[in-house]
C-alpha cells in the first residue's frame, strides 16, 4: 500500500497504477470526469433552451468566424495528441520527452486560449456582450466554462512539469500526470461538442 | 502492509483543538459532520418553532411577512443541505470503512476538505441573518422571484454562494465513498456481501455525483443573474424562469433519494440485528436499491405539474413516478418479512426502525397520490405537499438517523446512550411528528396553501394549526431528550465492548469500541454475507486475519482543507459585496480584491498540496499489540 513498492528504474510498465493510491486517484478521477458530464451537460441544456433569444444582440449565423474557430479546433485536437504521446513516454519512462510532450500540450493549449479571448473581445465589439441577451450570457457561460477549464488544465500541467523535472518519474508523480492527461482529453471532447452545438448549429440557424 | 520502509517518518500527531481541524481520520470527520450537522439540526429547529409559532392562530403577527419568509426558507435549506445530508455523512464516515474492512477511505485528505467546505458554506449561508437578512425566496428559490427584480438585496446572494460552497463539499464526499467501496474492500468482501448500510451509501454516492453538478450550473447561473446582469432566468433579458425550475428539480428529485436510501440502510441493519435474523431478500433489496436510484433521475418533472407541460410530458412523468412505488414497495415487505418469526428486541435503535417503517408507507402513499398529475393540480402548494415531504423527509429520514445515532453510539464514541431516555426521545419525537404532520394533510385538502405567513379566522383551519404546533413542541421535547442523553452518556466510562448489543451481524462489531485509529489491526478475511455472524454461528471467536500483524501506514494530517474552506469562504463575500464596497483603485473593485484574495488562498493551498509530498507515517506493531492488550 505504500507510495514506495518500487524502486527508481524499476517502474512497471503501468506506473499510474503500481500503487493502491494510484489506482483510487485514477478511478476517482474517472468518477470525477463523470460529474463533470452532467456539469457540461446543463450547461449545454441551458444553453439550447436560450440560444435563439437574442433580442438585439447579432444573431449566431451573423457573428461566428468559423475560420478563427475551426484553427482553435485543430489547435486543441493537435495538444490531445500531444498528451498521448506523453502518456507514451510515461508507459516507457522517458521522462525527458514525457516532459517535451507536456510542453507541446501546455503550449497548444495556452494558444487555443489565446484565440478564444481575442474571439470573445471581438463578440463584444461587435455587441454582444454578456448581458446582452439570454443567448449571450448561456453562451459565455459554456464556452467560459471550458476555457476557465482549459486554463486551470495549462496551471496544472505546468505545475507537473516543474515537479517531474524536480523529482522525476515515480508511482507518486505518475498517477499526477496519468489524470491530467485524462483531465485534457476530457476537455477536447467537451470542446468538441462545442464545435458542433454552438458554432455549426449556430451557423446552420 | 509494506514492510522494511524506504524513508522513515517521526510520527506526526496534533491532540487538542489542532488534532480536529487537522483530522484526516475519517471517524473524527464523522464527528465533525455530527457536531456541525446536529448545531444546523437545533438551528433549523428553532426556525421551525418560530414558523409553528407564527401559525398556531389566525391573523397572528408573532414574527413579521418578511422575516417568516426568511425562516421558511432558512428551515428549508439548513435542514436538507446543512442538518440531514451532513449527519448521514457522519453516519457513512463513522461506519462504511468498517463495514467492508477497510482502514481508512480512499482520499482522507479530499474527505476532510469536504467537511470544511460544507461547514465554510454553511456558515456563510447563516451569516445573512446578521447583515441584513436572510435568503427569503424559498428553499426552491424559483425565478423570477430569486432574481433582483423582487429581491434586490443579499439574501439570495448568500443562498446562491452559501449552496455553491457547501454543495462542492458534497461532491467531493460522493466520489471519495464511491472509490472507497470499489477500491477497498477487505479480501472476500464481494460487491454481493457488502452490508445494505454499505450498498445504500454506494447507490446514494453515485446520485450525488450525477445529480450535484445541476445544481452547480443552476447555482452558478442564478449567481451570474444576480451578480453580473446575466438573462439566464429573467424574461426580460430572454431567459426562461421555468428553465430554473427544470434544473433545480433535475438536482432536486435525486436529492431526495440521497436522503433517504441510507436511511433505508440504516433501518435494514438495524432491523435484522434486533429480529436476529438475516436480512430477508438482499439481492432484492440490493436490486431496489439500484432500481430507485436509476428511476430518481427520470421524475423530476412532477414537480412541475401544474407548471404547463401539457399532458403528454404530465402522464410520462406521473407515470415514472407511480413506477418508483414498486421498489420501495419490495422494501418495505422485505423488512416486515425480516421481523416474521425473529426474536424482536425492542430498544431504542429499534423502536425508530420499527416506528420509520409505517410512517414511510404513508409518505409514500400520499407520494403517489401526488403522482397522479391531474390530482396534484388540487394538491400543488397546498399543505398536503408539506405533509408529504415531513412523512419521508422526518418520518423516513429523521427517524432512520436516530435509529442509527442510538444503534453506532457505541461504535462512535465507546459508551451505549441511556436506554430509559432513548425510549422517551422515541415516543415523544414519534407522537409529536405524527401530531405535527397528519393534520397537515387535512389542511391541505381544506385549501390551506403552503408558504402562508397567516390565514383568516372562519376558514376551518385555527383548530389543526393549534394541534400542529403542540406537535411541534412535544418533537421539540423529544430533541431535547435527546440532548440529555447524549450529554449524561459522555459523563459515563467509556466501556462498550466491542459487540455492545452481543448481536452483531457486520465487520464494524468484530474491532474495540470506539474504533483505534487504524481500524483493523489485521485485515479481515471475509467468508460470507453478515461476515461476523457467519464467523459466529461458526463457533469461531472473531474474524480469521487475512494478513500478518505488522506496521500501519497512515495518512499525515493537514492543515490545508480548513485554510481551503476559509479561502472560499473569503473569496464568496467578495464578490457579493463588490457592488456595495467601492473601488479598491480607479475601475477595480474592492470586492473583487478581496474576492480574488480568497481565492488565492485556496490556489495556494492547492499548490501546497501538489508539491509537498505526503509520506505518511507508521503506526508500530508494538503500539498495535499494546492497543490490542487492552481490549478486543
Ligand atoms: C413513493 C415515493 C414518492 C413519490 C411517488 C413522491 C411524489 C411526489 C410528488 C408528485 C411531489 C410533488 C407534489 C407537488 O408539489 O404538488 C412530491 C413532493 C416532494 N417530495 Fe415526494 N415522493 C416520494 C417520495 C419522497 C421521498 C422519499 C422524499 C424525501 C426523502 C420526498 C420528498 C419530497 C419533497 C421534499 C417534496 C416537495 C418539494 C417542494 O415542493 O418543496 N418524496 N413528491
Ligand atoms: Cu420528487
Amino acid at each position: 500500500m505504500s507510495a514506495h513498492s518500487h524502486v527508481d528504474g524499476q517502474l512497471p510498465h503501468e506506473p499510474e497504477k503500481a500503487t493502491l493510491e494510484g489506482r483510487n486517484k485514477v478511478l476517482g478521477f474517472w468518477l470525477f470526469l463523470g460529474g463533470e458530464t452532467v456539469l457540461f451537460g446543463t450547461l449545454f441544456s441551458a444553453f439550447l433552451a436560450l440560444r435563439h433569444q437574442v433580442l438585439g444582440g447579432p444573431p449566431a449565423e451573423e457573428l461566428f468566424n468559423l475560420g478563427l474557430v475551426a484553427a482553435a479546433t485543430l489547435i486543441l485536437l493537435t495538444s490531445s495528441l500531444t498528451s498521448v504521446f506523453a502518456v507514451h513516454a510515461l508507459h516507457t519512462h522517458q521522462v525527458k520527452s514525457l516532459i517535451m510532450w507536456l510542453i507541446i500540450t501546455v503550449v497548444l493549449g495556452a494558444g487555443f486560449l489565446g484565440l478564444e479571448i481575442y474571439e470573445f473581445v471581438h463578440y463584444v465589439h461587435e455587441g454582444h456582450g454578456f448581458t446582452t441577451s439570454a443567448f449571450s450570457s448561456s453562451f459565455y457561460t459554456l464556452v467560459g466554462f471550458h476555457g476557465a477549464h482549459v486554463a486551470f488544465g495549462i496551471l496544472w500541467i505546468s505545475l507537473l512539469i516543474i515537479q517531474l523535472a524536480k523529482k522525476g518519474l515515480n508511482t507518486t508523480t505518475a498517477p499526477k500526470v496519468y489524470i491530467a492527461s485524462m483531465y485534457w482529453h476530457f476537455i477536447d471532447v467537451v470542446w468538441v461538442f462545442i464545435f458542433t452545438v454552438v458554432y455549426l448549429m449556430g451557423k446552420v440557424g | 502492509m509494506a514492510h522494511a520502509h524506504a524513508h522513515t517518518h517521526a510520527v506526526k500527531r496534533h491532540s487538542g483543538l489542532m488534532d480536529w481541524l487537522t483530522t484526516v481520520d475519517h471517524k473524527k470527520i464523522g464527528i465533525l459532520y455530527l457536531l456541525a450537522g446536529g448545531f444546523f439540526f437545533l438551528v433549523g429547529g428553532l426556525e421551525a418553532l418560530l414558523i409553528r409559532i407564527q401559525l398556531w392562530k389566525p391573523m397572528n403577527d408573532f414574527v413579521s411577512a418578511d422575516t417568516f419568509n426568511e425562516l421558511l426558507t432558512m428551515h428549508g435549506t439548513t435542514m436538507i443541505f446543512l442538518a440531514a445530508m451532513p449527519i448521514l455523512f457522519a453516519l457513512m464516515n463513522a461506519i462504511v470503512p468498517l463495514q467492508i474492512g477497510a482502514r481508512d477511505v480512499a482520499f482522507p485528505f479530499l474527505n476532510s476538505l469536504g467537511f470544511w467546505t460544507f461547514l465554510f458554506g454553511g456558515i456563510l449561508l447563516n451569516v445573512s441573518w446578521f447583515t441584513g437578512g436572510a435568503p427569503d425566496a424559498g428553499w426552491t428559490a424559483y425565478a423570477p422571484l430569486a432574481g433582483t427584480t423582487y429581491n434586490g438585496d443579499h439574501g439570495v446572494d448568500y443562498y446562491v454562494l452559501g449552496l455553491q460552497v457547501a454543495g462542492i463539499g458534497t461532491l467531493i464526499g460522493g466520489i471519495n465513498f464511491l472509490v472507497t467501496i470499489i477500491n477497498m474492500r477487505a479480501p472476500g468482501m464481494t460487491f454481493m456481501r457488502m452490508p445494505m448500510f454499505t450498498w445504500t451509501i454506494f447507490i446514494t454516492s453515485a446520485l450525488i455525483l450525477f445529480a450535484f453538478p445541476a445544481l452547480t450550473v443552476g447555482l452558478a447561473a442564478l449567481m451570474f443573474d444576480r451578480l453580473f446582469d446575466a438573462n439566464f432566468f429573467d424574461p426580460s433579458g430572454g431567459g426562461n424562469a421555468v428553465l430554473w425550475e427544470h434544473i433545480f428539480w433535475i438536482f432536486g428529485h435525486p436529492e431526495v433519494y440521497i436522503l433517504i436510501l441510507p436511511a433505508f440502510g440504516v433501518i435494514s441493519e438495524v432491523i435484522s440485528t434486533f429480529s436476529r435474523k438475516r436480512l430477508f431478500g438482499y439481492s432484492s433489496m440490493v436490486f431496489a436499491t439500484i432500481l430507485i436510484g436509476f428511476l430518481g433521475f427520470m421524475v423530476w418533472a412532477h414537480h412541475m405539474f401544474t407548471t404547463g407541460l401539457g399532458p403528454v410530458a404530465n402522464a410520462l412523468f406521473s407515470i415514472a413516478t407511480m413506477l418508483i412505488a414498486v421498489p420501495t414497495g419490495i422494501k418495505i415487505f422485505n423488512w416486515l418479512f425480516t421481523m416474521w418469526g425473529g426474536s424482536i428486541i425492542f430498544n431504542t435503535a429499534n423502536l425508530f426502525a420499527v416506528g420509520f417503517v409505517p410512517t414511510f408507507v404513508m409518505g409514500g402513499v400520499t407520494g403517489v397520490m401526488l403522482a397522479a398529475a391531474p390530482a396534484d393540480f388540487q394538491y400543488h402548494d397546498s399543505y398536503f405537499v408539506v405533509a408529504h415531504f415531513h412523512y419521508v423527509i422526518v418520518g423516513g429520514l429523521i427517524l432512520g438517523i436516530f435509529s442509527g445515532l442510538h444503534y453506532w453510539w457505541p461504535k462512535m464514541f465507546g459508551r451505549a446512550l441511556n436506554e430509559t431516555i432513548g425510549k422517551l426521545t422515541f415516543w415523544t419525537f414519534f407522537i409529536g411528528f405524527h401530531l405535527t404532520f397528519f393534520i397537515q394533510h387535512f389542511l391541505g385538502l381544506l385549501g390551506m396553501p403552503r408558504r402562508i405567513w397567516t390565514y383568516l379566522d372562519g376558514l376551518g383551519f385555527n383548530e389543526m394549526n393549534l394541534i400542529s404546533t403542540i406537535g411541534a413542541f412535544l418533537m421539540a421535547l423529544g430533541t431535547i431528550l435527546f440532548l440529555l442523553n447524549i450529554v449524561t452518556t459522555a459523563f459515563k466510562p467509556k466501556n462498550a465492548p466491542a459487540d455492545p448489543w452481543e448481536d452483531g451481524r457486520t465487520l464494524e462489531w468484530t474491532i474495540p469500541s470506539p474504533a483505534p485509529e487504524y481500524n483493523f489491526a489485521q485485515t479481515p478475511l471475509v467468508r460470507g454475507y453478515d461476515a461476523y455472524w457467519k464467523e459466529k454461528m461458526d463457533g469461531h471467536k472473531g474474524m480469521t486475519p487475512a494478513e500478518p500483524l505488522g506496521p500501519i501506514h497512515m495518512p499525515s494530517p493537514s492543515i490545508l482543507p480548513f485554510f481551503m474552506g476559509v479561502g472560499l469562504f473569503i473569496a464568496a463575500l467578495g464578490f457579493m459585496y463588490a457592488p456595495d464596497w467601492g473601488d479598491m483603485f480607479d475601475g477595480f473593485k474592492a470586492g473583487y480584491g478581496v474576492g480574488i484574495f480568497g481565492l488565492l488562498i485556496l490556489f495556494g493551498c492547492m499548490f501546497l498540496r501538489s508539491v509537498i509530498d505526503d509520506h505518511g507515517f507508521h503506526i508500530e506493531e508494538e503500539e498495535i499489540l499494546k492497543d490490542k492488550g487492552g481490549k478486543a
